[in-house]
C-alpha cells in the first residue's frame, strides 16, 4: 500500500483570507489544513494526497524579508514532512508570484521536495524563477483558479511520485528551456514535408524550433537640434584596439569593449581591428572607419553640425549572439551611454 | 541587414555600404568614399530626427 503524499499549500495573506494591501506586512504563519482555495486543491489531489497545512505570508513582509520569510516557512514545511509544496496560484501578481515562485525554488533545494508554483506566465515571478522549478500558467485572472489548481495538483502528484514530466504544452507548465533528446519516428524531412502540406491545406502544426523572443522596445523620442547633439559610436562589428587587449570574442560574445577616442581624429589601420568570426573584416582592417564612421564625425563636429562625438566608443563581436548575451551588453552599453550624457548613437552593424 | 535589424526590433535603422563596410566602399576612390560616408552619416542623424 502506498503511503499518501503529504502536501503543504503556500498562500498570500489576501487568499489566506487575512486581509488585503493593507495586511501585506503579516510575517509567515502556518495553519493545519487547507484555508480558502484549498478545498479545490485537496479535491484535485483525490484521495492519495492530503493538504496537511497551509503556510502564508504577507507579500510586503516577504518582499522585504525574503530569506527570514523562506526560512521560516520552510521550518513549517519540513515540520510538516511535506512531500510536496503547491504555491499559488499567484495571477498576474508581482509579489505575490515572486514570493510564490522564491519559497518553491528554496524548499526544492534545500528540502528536495516536489514544488508547483501557480501565476500568470507575464508574472515578473515566471520570468525569474521558470528555468529552476515549474511553474503552471494560471492566467492574469482570478476566474482560473480551479482548472489551474487541477493542472498543479496533477503536476505535483506525478514530481512526488517521481515519474517522468511531459513536454510544458502536454502538462500546462511553463517552459523551461530544457532540451531533451528523443527518437522521432519520421525522418526531418518527412516531418518538414508533413508540416508544409498542413499549412497549405490550413491545418495545424507545430514547428518544431520555438523562435527566440526579442523584446520590443519604446521608441526614444526625436533628437532636437542636432548642433547640440553628443553622438555615440556603437558597433557590432568588432572594433578594437590593436592587439585586442579586452579579449572580447569574435563570436559568441559575452562582453564589449570600450575603446577611449579622446584626441582621435580618424581611426588608423595600424591602431584598430576589427576582430568577428561573421565576416571578411578585410576592408574594415585597411580603414576602420569604414566599419565605425569616426572620421566623418570629427569632421561634421568640427563644422558644428553636431554639437560633439562622445569620447568612447563601444563595440562587440556579434556574431552568433545568444539573445540573453546581448541583451545584457545591450543594456550595459546603454546604460552607459546615458550616465555620460549621450543623447544619440549610430550603431554601424555587419 | 535591415530585416534582421526590424526583427529584432530596432526602430530606426538605414541600409548602409553592406556586410564587410558599413560606413565605406573598398571599390570607391578615397574621395568618393569619404563623400559617401558623409552622406551616409548625415541620413543616419536625420533619422534620429525622425519621429517613429
Amino acid at each position: 500500500m502506498s503511503t499518501t503524499i503529504r502536501v503543504v499549500h503556500y498562500l498570500n495573506q489576501f487568499f489566506a483570507q487575512i486581509g488585503g494591501e493593507d495586511k501585506g506586512d503579516v510575517g509567515p504563519t502556518v495553519k493545519a489544513g487547507v484555508i480558502g482555495a484549498g478545498r479545490a486543491l485537496q479535491q484535485a489531489l483525490g484521495e492519495e494526497a492530503e493538504v496537511v497545512a497551509t503556510i502564508f505570508c504577507g507579500d510586503n513582509f516577504f518582499a522585504e524579508n525574503q530569506d527570514q520569510a523562506i526560512n521560516e516557512l520552510l521550518r513549517h514545511v519540513a515540520d510538516y514532512k511535506a512531500d510536496l509544496l503547491i504555491a499559488g496560484p499567484a495571477f498576474e501578481s508581482g509579489r505575490y508570484g515572486v514570493a510564490c515562485g522564491a519559497i518553491c525554488q528554496a524548499a526544492k533545494q534545500k528540502l528536495g521536495i516536489a514544488t508547483v508554483a501557480g501565476m500568470d506566465q507575464d508574472n515578473v515571478g515566471a520570468g525569474l524563477y521558470k528555468k529552476e522549478i515549474y511553474i503552471v500558467d494560471s492566467g492574469a485572472t482570478i476566474a482560473r483558479m480551479v482548472p489551474t489548481l487541477q493542472r498543479m495538483a496533477a503536476l505535483g502528484l506525478k514530481l512526488a511520485r517521481r515519474q517522468a514530466i511531459g513536454k510544458p504544452a502536454d502538462e500546462g507548465y511553463v517552459t523551461r528551456g530544457i532540451k531533451r533528446n528523443e527518437i522521432a519516428a519520421k525522418r526531418p524531412a518527412e516531418r518538414a514535408v508533413d508540416m508544409l502540406l498542413a499549412k497549405i491545406a490550413g491545418k495545424p502544426f507545430h514547428s518544431e524550433i520555438a523562435p527566440p523572443k526579442f523584446a520590443g522596445g519604446k521608441p526614444a523620442a526625436p533628437l532636437g537640434d542636432l548642433k547640440r547633439a553628443v553622438i555615440a559610436l556603437v558597433t557590432d562589428g568588432g572594433l578594437v584596439i590593436e592587439g585586442n587587449p579586452d579579449k572580447i570574442e569574435p563570436g559568441r560574445p559575452t562582453r564589449f569593449t570600450t575603446i577611449p577616442i579622446t584626441g582621435v581624429q580618424s581611426l588608423g589601420a595600424d591602431q584598430y581591428d576589427a576582430v568577428h568570426s561573421g565576416y571578411d573584416t578585410a576592408s574594415a582592417n585597411l580603414d576602420p572607419n569604414r566599419l565605425v564612421p569616426l572620421d566623418t564625425m570629427r569632421e561634421l563636429a568640427r563644422e558644428g553640425v553636431i554639437g560633439a562625438v562622445h569620447e568612447f566608443i563601444h563595440s562587440t563581436g556579434g556574431a552568433h549572439a545568444a539573445v540573453e548575451n546581448a541583451v545584457q551588453i545591450g543594456r550595459q552599453i546603454a546604460d552607459q551611454l546615458k550616465a555620460a550624457g549621450v543623447t544619440g548613437v549610430i550603431l554601424t552593424s555587419t | 541587414m535591415i530585416p534582421v535589424a526590424k526583427e529584432v526590433g530596432s526602430l530606426r535603422a538605414i541600409a548602409a555600404g553592406g556586410i564587410v563596410s558599413p560606413t565605406g566602399n573598398p571599390e570607391l576612390s578615397p574621395e568618393k568614399e569619404k563623400q559617401f560616408r558623409r552622406e551616409l552619416v548625415l541620413r543616419a542623424l536625420a533619422t534620429l530626427q525622425q519621429a517613429v
